[in-house]
């Protein structure tokens, strides 16, 4: 029996801003427990919310780079319930008048599994508002009771939330990743998952192909999109297990346990959805003037779906390449650098590099790009030698791995200094060719017997005898033709 | 409109009131009451009338962008029922 898998998204990604969102209390990570919570964020009798003008602003920033509608007027409201970490009782946020209406983020799912391809896929937004973070509560040992630090309530929040879109965990996690590269992008939000500055819930429903919706269970606070993808995969297979037993699907806010990789029900109670909305008389509707979004949009950089549009324009690459060189703003520019200084044409070759080689060792070593021990202009002028046949692209793993050690200020330096310039003069590569034929009299013996692996043998060989150096083509073609003659 | 019991139980529990069985028939004709005020303004006609968010037709001023709360930790935790390393304790609350 086929399932239809349904999911929708719900992000909230803390806004990069000095003080809180009502408040002038600071925000910055890692103070002492609630050295940073003043009066308001404690709502202490008398207290009242004045709205911080750059919280708006990175909303304005969110609903342009996502195509969105700016609402000329909007509506803060009290959402309604009680938790210690949240002292007012109500958390300030938007209900009816979100600040951002619709949008769309297009992305690209990678391929699965060997065989699949990769797609695009562009996911619809239905919101993003506006919202004040609650405090933490710790509930490790108080001598039975919990701790409760406020410094986090106040923070301001937008809360992006999508259609239900998405139909895999792997396009959920396309998703998050997409929309995690672009708050960062556009430096509304440091994008810093294990400090919960960006963390996601997942709403996710089962049903048979053209039925109605299912009923959908809500996995809360993922906070890796490692974990994205195996709470989804999880609650998908146990919500399929549970309607082909016959169990009908109960509405309900479930947890992710990393260490059991399942996922378990939350609350149930009764009124748990009844937050009791209206708007907060503590604040005047929002109101944001085409001058302000035109002010925003004058300082917004290129944003990475036209940067990918270009790549592919200008540079020929790939839609997948040009994807993935647009992950992020920092390696976005060092591929430009490495381009503009190894020449346009050599654009495809540069980007190979920057996501092969130099990905794998920026992984390997734990490093972001922008941190890279190999620069752009070093890469860039690896790359240029490769282009014009100076060295091979096997040869070049060796000048990279010399760069990356700092073996040398430069790819020249390092040819010259380790001899590593390729060997194209056909008269020496013949005289070795010559050697490696008389040393090898039986594998010769053996191709003119008709053994192909005879030749594959003395390519090695010949190969072996100029280090490397020879272009293995070039090696090919005169090995034929001498044991032609 | 009209609140019977039920409902009312129902508010109560979602404002965590405690109200006994007494208050809560107090409750319901005090609430039914006001009810009745709200129903009279719903008669006036407000077609075309586009519904406003607050009482004050005005917008919602706006605070630059800079810290100006300083740590006044100490003064806050001073009247707090239990505090210790810098938390406020509360009754154990776990889901």
């Amino acid at each position: 029996m086929q399932w239809e898998i349904v999911i929708g998204l719900e992000t909230h990604a803390q806004l990069q801003t000095q003080s809180k969102i009502f408040s002038g209390a600071p925000t910055a990570f890692g103070a002492a427990p609630n050295a940073q919570a003043c009066a308001v964020d404690l709502a202490l009798p008398g207290v009242l919310p004045v709205l911080n003008r750059a919280a708006v602003a990175c909303a304005i920033r969110f609903g342009l780079a996502v195509n969105a509608a700016i609402a000329p007027r909007s509506v803060f409201a009290r959402k309604n319930y009680f938790y210690p970490d949240l002292p007012k009782g109500y958390q300030i946020s938007q209900f009816e008048l979100p600040v951002v209406k619709g949008g769309e983020l297009t992305l690209l799912v990678a391929a699965g599994k060997p065989g699949e391809l990769a797609y695009e896929k562009t996911v619809h937004l239905t919101r993003a508002h506006l919202e004040e973070d609650a405090g933490k509560s710790l509930h490790e040992d108080f001598h039975g009771k919990t701790g409760i630090d406020l410094n986090r309530a106040g923070t301001p929040l937008l809360e992006i939330v999508t259609e239900p879109d998405m139909c895999s965990a792997a396009e959920a996690v396309a998703y998050a990743k997409a929309l995690h590269a672009l708050v960062q992008w556009i430096g509304i939000c440091d994008g810093n998952m294990q400090e919960g500055s960006f963390r996601c819930d997942a709403n996710v429903s089962v049903r048979r192909p053209g039925a109605p919706l299912g009923t959908r269970r809500e996995i809360k606070n993922l906070n890796s999109f490692r974990f994205m993808q195996q709470a989804i995969d999880y609650e998908v297979q146990w919500q399929i297990n549970e309607i082909e037993d016959g169990r009908a699907i109960q509405q309900a806010t479930v947890l992710f346990d990393p260490a059991t990789g399942t996922t378990r029900a939350m609350r149930s109670k009764e009124d748990a959805q009844d937050y009791r909305y209206f708007p907060d008389p503590d604040l005047l509707p929002l109101e944001i003037s085409p001058a302000w979004i035109d002010q925003v949009k004058a300082s917004m950089p290129e944003l990475p779906g036209e940067m990918k549009v270009r790549f592919e324009r200008d540079y020929g690459l790939s839609a997948y390449d040009a994807t993935t060189l647009t992950a992020s703003r920092e390696t976005a520019s060092y591929f430009e650098e490495c381009v503009a200084a190894a020449g346009k044409s050599r654009a495809k070759l540069c980007a190979n590099w920057v996501m092969g080689e130099l990905a794998a060792r920026l992984n390997e070593a734990d490093l972001g790009i922008a941190a890279s021990p190999v620069s752009s202009r070093q890469l860039a002028g690896m790359v240029s030698r490769i282009a014009d046949n100076t060295i091979s692209g096997k040869i070049a793993k060796d000048v990279f791995d010399a760069l990356w050690n700092k073996a040398g200020h430069d790819a020249d330096s390092i040819i010259e200094a380790q001899g590593l310039r390729q060997i194209t003069d056909t008269g020496a590569i013949e005289k070795l060719i010559d050697e490696v034929l008389a040393a090898n009299p039986k594998s010769v013996e053996e191709f003119h017997a008709g053994k192909e692996k005879a030749f594959n043998a003395l390519v090695g060989q010949a190969m072996k005898a100029t280090k490397g150096k020879a272009n293995p083509q070039q090696v090919n073609e005169l090995l034929r033709k001498k044991l032609a003659e | 409109m009209s609140l019977n019991l039920e409902q009312v139980g129902r508010i109560a529990r979602l404002a965590h009131i405690e109200i006994s069985p007494a208050e809560a028939a107090l409750t319901r004709d005090r609430l039914n009451d006001i009810l009745g005020l709200i129903e009279q303004l719903q008669a006036v006609d407000t077609t075309g009338i586009e519904p406003m968010a607050h009482a004050v037709d005005a917008s919602q001023r706006l605070r630059e962008d800079r810290p100006t709360e300083t740590d006044r930790r100490s003064a806050f935790q001073a009247i707090a029922p239990e505090t210790e390393d810098g938390l406020y304790l509360v009754p154990r609350v776990i889901e």
